[in-house]
């Protein structure tokens, strides 16, 4: 094998190609970014999920004096008495984890601290009509969330019971529509850069076809023959998954601080996450491009 | 060395064969001029010898080798065994001589240091001294020639395939081609040469193969090109 002879074959076909093999590092580029942008909203999915898992919570919510509902303008504000008896009964008839009372001074507490940044609604709103509640972990949530939701929506004192889980599924449709969106268009520039890879190839077989005869003629194996091709698909393929790599960290950071903003509990892509779908780029950019590149030869540099 | 048991070839979407029922044998270290009009079968002859087509029946044997039953990844390793030269001279117009003639042995996995000593032998062999670093376009056609048999001729090849090799080249320089043919004749290297040029023909008095409408018509040692009696 000697590998300086197939490396300048190789730099030859590329620049004599330059072009073709800039449309090809383009499109390979663009596509693998898509794809790996689709990845990491998977990615993102799948860590928020499990982030939440063990944090999702039912929130009972008590009437307050200025609480609107239909059940509170009968009931007036929850009382003590009215505290207790919905504790024993959320105690009484399901497998509950942890129950939390949490006090309408110790609720706007928090609701200060989280919304710190966001002066006008905290100068606002005032202690009152941030309302106590019950936090709950259920043992089975997804079973008994509904069967307590109902229950208490018609318990005195009881102004509305918010499932934790129904908010998160509204974040997780849209990160999975986002990323429906882009892997479909990924697919199709999958399939532009596999006919672009087809068309270099065979243009490149064309421009070289006095060699390749003679080749063939002073007894070249076809391995020497089509290796040049095959490496000149994958480099191609490869400067292409650099640029994507780059664009993906791009995409991560911007990705990442676009959603923070938007829902900022548990929302985190680690390095880790960034590497994996980067390395999935590069295989998928391999095999599309070693793939076709094959596959073209063997149609149009028959022995 | 070459062996044709009945052989034909029929073209797909041509009535008559271009070759048909060919038996001949050519032995190793033979000359041999294969002559006949355009179309009579001869460039269809080479072409079955290098295996680039396949006789519709009949079987042919190339040193030692039946061609039916050699697979398609031995073929290049037959291919090691013949060397080729054209009409056309096929140089690489981007390639110096010696490149050219290196070419043939890079493409085929040698060893640089053998290419090194053996490109310079093969380049005096042709009578190209002095002229190793020329360009293609630099050369005159008969020593473009000198070029293509250096580069059929680097890997030491038991037959030498040569189709109208003084087709392109005035009389006065195709004596210097057929000198070369000559030489790597008498290396034990058996030459099939396809020509036209009745002189150099007559001149050499060598075997003569004449083909007619795909047939064997005459067979003759030391032949001449037309019909001598």
């Amino acid at each position: 094998m000697r590998f300086n002879f197939v490396f300048s074959e190789v730099w030859i076909g590329l620049r004599r190609n330059l072009t073709m093999t800039v449309a090809l590092v383009v499109v390979v580029a663009i596509s693998l970014s898509l794809l790996g942008t689709g990845l990491l909203f998977v990615k993102q999915v799948d860590n928020t999920r499990s982030f939440w898992q063990s944090r999702v919570q039912l929130s009972v919510y008590l009437c307050t004096a200025t609480d609107v509902s239909a059940n509170c303008q009968k009931s007036g504000q929850v009382t003590q008495d009215q505290i207790n008896s919905i504790r024993n009964e959320l105690l009484a008839t399901h497998d509950i984890l942890s129950i939390q009372f949490v006090s309408a001074k110790q609720a706007y507490k928090q609701f200060r601290q989280e919304f710190a940044s966001n002066t006008p609604i905290v100068k606002y709103t005032q202690q009152d009509s941030i309302p106590p509640s019950f936090q709950i972990r259920l043992k089975n949530t997804e079973v008994d969330a509904p069967q307590v939701t109902e229950v208490m929506n018609g318990v005195t004192g009881v102004s509305q019971v918010v499932n934790d889980a129904s908010i998160l599924n509204q974040f997780y449709r849209l990160l999975d529509g986002a990323r429906n969106a882009v892997v479909a268009v990924a697919i199709f520039l999958l399939i532009a850069a596999i006919l672009l890879v087809a068309n270099t190839i065979r243009l490149s077989a064309f421009n070289r076809r006095r060699e390749t005869s003679i080749m063939r003629l002073v007894g070249a194996s076809n391995f020497y023959v089509q290796l040049p091709f095959l490496v000149e698909g994958m480099i191609a393929g490869m400067i292409g998954w650099l640029v994507a790599t780059g664009l993906l960290i791009g995409v991560k950071s911007v990705l990442m601080s676009t959603l923070q903003s938007i829902f900022p509990y548990g929302v985190t892509l680690s390095t880790t996450d960034l590497v994996e779908v980067i390395i999935v780029a590069m295989i998928t950019g391999l095999l599309i491009c070693g793939s076709t590149s094959f596959l073209t030869l063997r149609r149009y540099l028959r022995v | 060395m070459i062996h044709f048991d009945n052989v034909t070839k029929t073209y797909a979407n041509q009535g008559r064969p271009a070759l048909e029922n060919v038996n001949l044998d050519v032995e190793k270290g033979e000359f041999v001029f294969l002559v006949g009009p355009s179309g009579s079968g001869k460039s269809t002859f080479l072409r079955l010898i290098l295996k680039e087509e396949r006789p519709t029946t009949g079987r042919i044997h190339v040193a030692g080798k039946d061609l039916a039953r050699l697979t398609n990844w031995k073929v290049p390793h037959l291919r090691r065994r013949i060397g080729c030269v054209f009409q056309d001279f096929r140089l690489l117009p981007n390639k110096n001589v010696y490149q050219n003639i290196a070419f043939a042995l890079e493409v085929i996995g040698k060893p640089r240091r053998f290419i090194r000593k053996v490109v310079p032998e093969v380049i005096d062999l042709v009578g190209l001294e002095g002229k190793r670093d020329r360009m293609p376009d630099e050369l005159s056609g008969g020593e473009q020639q000198r070029v293509a048999m250096a580069r059929a001729f680097v890997n030491r090849p038991m037959i030498l395939l040569a189709d109208e090799p003084t087709g392109n080249i005035d009389p006065a320089t195709s004596i210097g081609i057929m000198k070369v043919l000559d030489r790597i004749n008498r290396t034990g290297t058996t030459v099939v040469m396809a020509t036209h040029d009745a002189a150099i023909v007559d001149s050499m008095r060598k075997r003569v193969i004449e083909l007619e409408y795909g047939k064997v018509v005459r067979d003759q040692s030391r032949g001449v090109y037309g019909q001598a009696y």
